[in-house]
């Protein structure tokens, strides 16, 4: 594996990497410059949609920028965890590797919870992709609002299953399928989580492919890198909170 | 798992020093919007120096960016900032509907 640059007296052969590092951290950055890309054009078309009408709605009062607070600190606490994790893989153990990252999927998956709550109050106060209640002739409030934090939430909920898989292997397979039927059978059919927790079926089975097929032992590179990945999404979110719950509080005079 | 090769000091203080500065700054945006401090540009402002300063803290700490080396730290940074900053060219139009009077 050439992860150092090594000479095997044949020119062009492992030749040392123009960044430095092994491959797989640079195809990570490279995945992720193209991600932040995506999200910036999101945010450049929410914010050119903003800045073209003066009717935008503020509906967000202080519940809804509490609950985004405390979402916030659930991801950068996440991502300390997460630091944690690649710090514990590099010296080697295993246990505490396995824990910091069962605890950043615990705040990732806090992160959902809320987040998720949180649209199923704009939904029951009338808010759809399409129309909102506080505002009749900005109709694109709810669509470049559910189109952006849908997007992050997807990126988040991917990025716990990734680190399942990464901390449990095989184990965490079950677990998913549990998680998904817990959530489905007990709620109700209009409830957000009830149509939201189909994307952990789509990540058993992409997981399971992964897992049966390239079975591997995954070490501190893959720790890494599931970090890079991880506080990306955290990143992401930086800019998301104030852009679209901070420019648009509703303080009550 | 093999461990591999630090080439720089791994302390937990600083991270843990980094969380604690995100979260202060995490507050201070809340509190500059949730008592409308600013008007909304000078706020909108305010608001991206702030995420600004949290991005190259995560970047750089988080991500471990600042420990790698100079050809990577500038390629990646310089690409992404500007492909980002080649979006802004469509702001002076959503500027100039305003003054077209659309309905």
């Amino acid at each position: 594996m050439a992860d150092v640059a090594v000479s095997h007296g044949v020119a062009g052969e492992f030749e040392p990497s123009l960044f430095g590092t092994y491959s797989k951290k640079i195809g990570m950055w490279l995945f992720l410059l193209s991600d932040s890309l995506t999200f910036g054009a999101l945010l450049f078309a929410y914010s050119y949609g903003r800045i073209s009408n003066p009717d935008w709605p503020t509906p967000f009062h202080k519940e809804s920028i509490t609950n985004a607070t405390i979402m916030t600190g659930c991801l950068l606490s996440s991502s300390l965890t997460m630091v944690l994790a690649v710090l514990a893989a590099r010296r080697g153990d295993r246990s505490w590797t396995r824990n910091w990252i069962l605890f950043t999927m615990l705040f990732g998956s806090g992160f959902i919870v809320l987040h998720a709550m949180e649209w199923s109050h704009l939904i029951a106060e009338g808010m759809t992709p399409f129309k909102n209640p506080w505002a009749a002739t900005v109709p694109q409030f709810g669509g470049t609002f559910f189109t952006l934090t849908g997007m992050h939430m997807l990126h988040v909920t991917i990025g716990v299953i990734y680190l399942g898989v990464v901390a449990l292997r095989k184990k965490f397979l079950p677990i998913i399928l549990a998680i998904w039927a817990i959530v489905f059978f007990m709620t109700p059919a209009d409830n957000v989580f009830h149509t939201g927790v189909h994307v952990l079926l789509v990540g058993f089975v992409v997981a399971a492919m992964i897992l049966f097929l390239k079975p591997k032992d995954y070490d501190a590179h893959d720790v890494e890198i599931s970090g890079l990945y991880w506080h990306f999404v955290d990143l992401v979110w930086m800019f998301i909170f104030p852009l679209v719950y901070l420019m648009s509080t509703r303080v009550q005079g | 798992m093999h461990t591999v090769g630090a080439v720089h000091d791994d302390s937990k203080a600083q991270y843990l020093w980094v969380w604690a500065v995100l979260l202060l700054l995490t507050a201070v945006e809340v509190a500059l919007a949730y008592n409308q401090v600013f008007q909304p540009v000078q706020m909108l402002e305010a608001l991206m120096v702030l995420s600004v300063i949290k991005s190259v803290l995560i970047i750089g700490w988080f991500m471990h960016l600042k420990y790698e080396i100079a050809a990577m730290k500038w390629v990646m940074m310089v690409a992404v900032c500007a492909c980002l900053c080649l979006m802004c060219v469509f702001f002076a139009d959503a500027a100039r509907i305003l003054q077209l009077g659309v309905r």
